[in-house]
């Protein structure tokens, strides 16, 4: 595990991509295969089947510790993450070794056939026999989440370095749905004729959001211009008589949204989609509507006749068969068109038609009208442009509209966690009900560093009563709040939601009186709801 | 509140029997002074009284005031109350402070650490029937490795820098901490360099006998590369600051109990965190607390709510003291 750790450490410690992937790479090249698998698989959020509760492992880490189980659960939104928490509270090993991370993940998997008292006892004392940062990485098997900085980017950019491999080609084999305890090193990246995996989805490709002028991108008529759609970005992967659906985040989809079993019904097998899942019924529902089927992992029969969703495409990335992503994108749409133009109305797809326009002003007002057509903007994508992987500038653009605002009064204040653990970051937003404040939204983020060291200083001298973590404060400050989309929501005192709620300003030049009424929101929730 | 030997004010600590406050955050007529920091040490108070070896940092910070000094351990009658002032290992100079009042003892703490740093005066646990304690690092997952073994972690990273063509960039505060940092470096690897801010606050320590490392004040004139191998000891503020830009590459870090957490370290931005501090961790303040003897506990600067709590649950009759933090950020100042 030491080697492990010291490649978290050498990561952990800098935020320059160059000498992150210098150390991952240098990793690579020293370490067996069996420790680079699951090192991959860890960064890439592949973790061993959990052995014991997060539950389990605070109750043990309190007792070994020697305190209660509360001063435990004091201290950890603190620090922000429970592994490192248990590591820190932990008292010092009582010897030393070095074996490899592999073997703890397999004694890991073990835990499954052994009674919890045993459990227990592997637990403690593998806590014995590590030092802290190694503590962390072991807590981390077992909670999750290898959040250190490691895109899937730079991840591939070492594999390839170590083995002097092509990138492109690395990057495919990462993908999909492989798994550390039922695949090699040699399969997954090495094997000359890997069969490749019919679920295996294309790396995205990511817009930049368009921040100058359209007309700093040159001739409006070298660019496709289309909706932006307020959905979930999918692929949709038709291959070998199957379907498989895959969020950005390489989650796998499909049995979340089981209208795409009848897509192999309108469109060949060799068929890979890239577009935009929407909630639909004769044209696209709000994103709050969408939500309902999101958290769900089985859809009950009511919802889905409620929140049907359709997979809007804009791109074509495999055809017939054939990787299209080196095509430019005139050859992809065309060959969309064909394959969509046709289908039925009781098909789960739709195109995502191109807007006509001569000029960017033209454009720019089409752009305007964004909201009535349950769009958040439009997508620029440059016409002989190939299918990239990742964010790349300069290609695809996203224009959005500039968002909804209203001014609101601060009047719940929490500290933030993890790196922002000690500031007050976790704040709620009340509007004017008469000369009542009533809450309706909360938003963490927008303002700098320094505002929040400002703001913090004056919550710890404004607090009126505490309720545990969260201060009641005196409503003295101003935000401009922004967001994406207003819908109804009866669980909220207020009967509102927001979409994508930030502080975009600190409004001190406004007095709270002037803040923004109930009313208000209720107008906007008519308009754009 | 009025019978109390110590209260607690708007105005901070207040001794009715003595009409004195100890580390008062506004103006007052009569100020104790526990030791030299901006949010313990304020500007205008009609009277100061600090021990002699805090004094010359507080004069230099505060300028012309009304400064009476006291030995440690020396007693002082106040009004009708006995003070005296006793080594809190905080920083050079600090004190906690004794108040006795017709046999009742209580002590307010100031900031402390237990761990000899070779150039404070070591703390002395002193007996109390009340003890105001701060808590700033109050949680169990603060705790501190041996300065040893942070040193040896400290020079381990000037070395590697030097080898990368890095220079070092250590942010730390200027009284205490980097004195502190100084006496951990090891000369042998290179020069020292120091902000301005850093540099001044050493020489009136030096001035008043402490014994610390050569060091090469960066002034305008001064070109770096003049010292091949040199590490530089900057204010936290200075860290990635226009004035660093004259080192070129550099490979900043930082040096404070905060570091113990890694969402901090990562907040900070620097390449390196270490996990120094000049107050008492974990297993310290509940040491402390034992050896005091005292049944009743304050809790003020930092996770009051917690530790109160923990208090009561071993025994003691422990509640929290209403700070205001003004524009104090322990995390900036001298954690």
């Amino acid at each position: 595990m030491k080697s492990f750790a010291a490649l978290f450490n050498a990561i952990d410690r800098t935020t320059r991509t160059k000498e992150k992937t210098a150390a991952l790479t240098a990793y690579l090249r020293e370490v067996p295969d069996t420790e680079k698998l699951w090192t991959v698989a860890l960064f890439t959020g592949r973790r061993p089947r959990r052995a014991v509760t997060t539950t389990q492992l605070r109750e043990w880490a309190a007792e070994r510790a020697g305190l209660p189980l509360w001063l435990l659960e004091e201290s950890y939104p603190i620090v922000g993450d429970l592994a490192e928490t248990i590591a820190l509270i932990l008292p010092p090993p009582g010897r030393a070794t070095d074996l490899p991370l592999s073997h703890w993940i397999a004694q890991l998997q073990r835990l499954h056939d052994l009674p919890p008292e045993a459990r227990k006892d592997q637990i403690l004392d593998a806590w014995d026999q590590l030092d802290a940062t190694e503590r962390l990485l072991f807590n981390k098997l077992i909670t999750g989440g290898f959040r250190i900085g490691v895109s899937q980017k730079l991840m591939t950019r070492a594999i390839a370095a170590a083995l002097g491999r092509d990138e492109a080609e690395i990057a495919l084999r990462l993908m999909g749905k492989w798994r550390a305890d039922t695949t090699t090193w040699h399969a997954l990246i090495e094997a000359e004729d890997a069969e490749a995996d019919a679920s295996r989805p294309y790396p995205f490709y990511l817009a930049y959001q368009l921040d100058a002028a359209p007309e700093d991108l040159g001739a409006s008529d070298d660019w496709q211009a289309e909706w932006k759609w307020d959905g979930i970005r999918g692929q949709l992967v038709l291959r070998g008589g199957t379907h498989h659906l895959w969020s950005r985040g390489e989650e796998l989809m499909t049995e979340r949204f089981p209208e795409f079993s009848r897509a192999l019904d309108f469109l060949p097998d060799g068929t890979v989609l890239d577009g935009e899942v929407l909630a639909w019924d004769n044209g696209p529902l709000p994103f709050g509507t969408l939500q309902k089927r999101i958290g769900r992992k089985t859809v009950p029969k009511k919802l889905l006749a409620e929140v049907p969703v359709v997979l809007v495409a804009y791109d074509l990335l495999e055809h017939e068969g054939r990787d299209m992503r080196a095509e430019p994108l005139s050859t992809r749409r065309a060959a969309l068109d064909d394959l969509l133009d046709q289908t039925p109305a009781e098909a789960p797809l739709r195109l995502s038609r191109p807007i006509a326009f001569d000029t960017w002003q033209a454009l720019a007002e089409i752009r305007a009208t964004a909201r009535d057509e349950r769009a958040e903007g439009v997508m620029l994508k440059r016409l002989d442009s190939p299918y990239l992987s990742g964010r790349k500038k300069g290609d695809w653009w996203k224009w959005k509209l500039d968002p909804l605002t209203v001014d609101a009064v601060m009047i719940y204040a929490q500290q933030g966690h993890g790196r922002r653990a000690n500031l007050f970051t976790d704040f709620t937003f009340a509007v004017w009900s008469g000369n009542q404040l009533v809450p309706f939204t909360k938003a963490y983020s927008g303002l700098t560093d320094e505002e929040f060291r400002q703001i913090t200083v004056w919550v710890r001298k404004n607090t009126q009563q505490r309720f545990g973590p969260v201060r009641q404060v005196k409503p003295h400050h101003v935000f401009e709040i922004a967001f994406e989309g207003i819908h109804a929501s009866p669980r909220h005192k207020s009967g509102i939601a927001l979409r994508f709620p930030r502080m975009s300003r600190w409004r001190r030049d406004k007095p709270l009186d002037e803040a923004n009424t109930l009313d208000d929101l209720k107008a906007l929730l008519a308009s754009y709801g | 509140m009025a019978d109390q030997v110590l209260c607690f004010t708007d105005r901070g600590i207040y001794c009715p029997a003595g009409d004195f406050h100890i580390d008062p955050w506004r103006p007052v007529d009569r100020a104790l002074i526990t030791h030299g920091h901006a949010d313990h040490a304020r500007p205008g108070h009609a009277r100061y009284l600090a021990t002699e070896p805090a004094a010359p940092v507080i004069r230099h910070r505060l300028g012309e005031i009304t400064l009476d000094t006291i030995r440690f351990g020396e007693r002082r009658r106040i009004g009708g109350v006995t003070v005296s002032f006793h080594p809190a290992g905080h920083v050079p100079g600090s004190a906690q402070i004794r108040v006795e009042v017709g046999g009742e003892v209580w002590v307010a703490s100031g900031d402390y650490k237990l761990e000899s740093d070779g150039l404070s005066e070591p703390f002395e646990p002193v007996r109390c029937h009340s003890f105001i304690t701060e808590c700033t690092f109050g949680l169990p997952v603060f705790t501190w490795a041996p300065q040893a073994q942070v040193a040896a972690e400290l020079n381990a990273w000037w070395r590697d820098s030097v080898a990368a063509d890095r220079t070092p960039v250590l942010g730390a505060y200027s009284l205490g901490k980097a004195q502190r940092l100084l006496a951990m470096l090891d000369v042998e690897i290179g020069p020292i360099l120091t902000h301005g801010a850093v540099e001044t606050t050493t020489q009136v320590l030096r001035d008043q006998g402490l014994h610390l490392p050569r060091t090469h004040h960066v002034t305008p004139e001064l070109d770096p590369k003049d010292f091949p191998g040199a590490l530089v000891l900057a204010p936290p503020a200075a860290l990635g600051s226009d004035w660093m830009r004259r080192f070129g590459a550099v490979s900043t870090g930082f040096a404070s109990g905060w570091m113990r957490m890694r969402g901090v370290r990562r907040r900070r931005a620097a390449d390196r965190g270490f996990v120094v501090s000049d107050h008492a961790d974990w297993p310290a303040l509940n040491r402390t607390i034992a050896e005091t003897g005292a049944e009743n506990i304050y809790a003020t600067h930092g996770y009051t709510d917690i530790f109160a709590r923990w208090l009561r649950d071993q025994g003691y009759n422990a509640s929290v003291v209403p700070t205001e933090f003004g524009s104090d950020d322990a995390e900036d100042g001298s954690a």
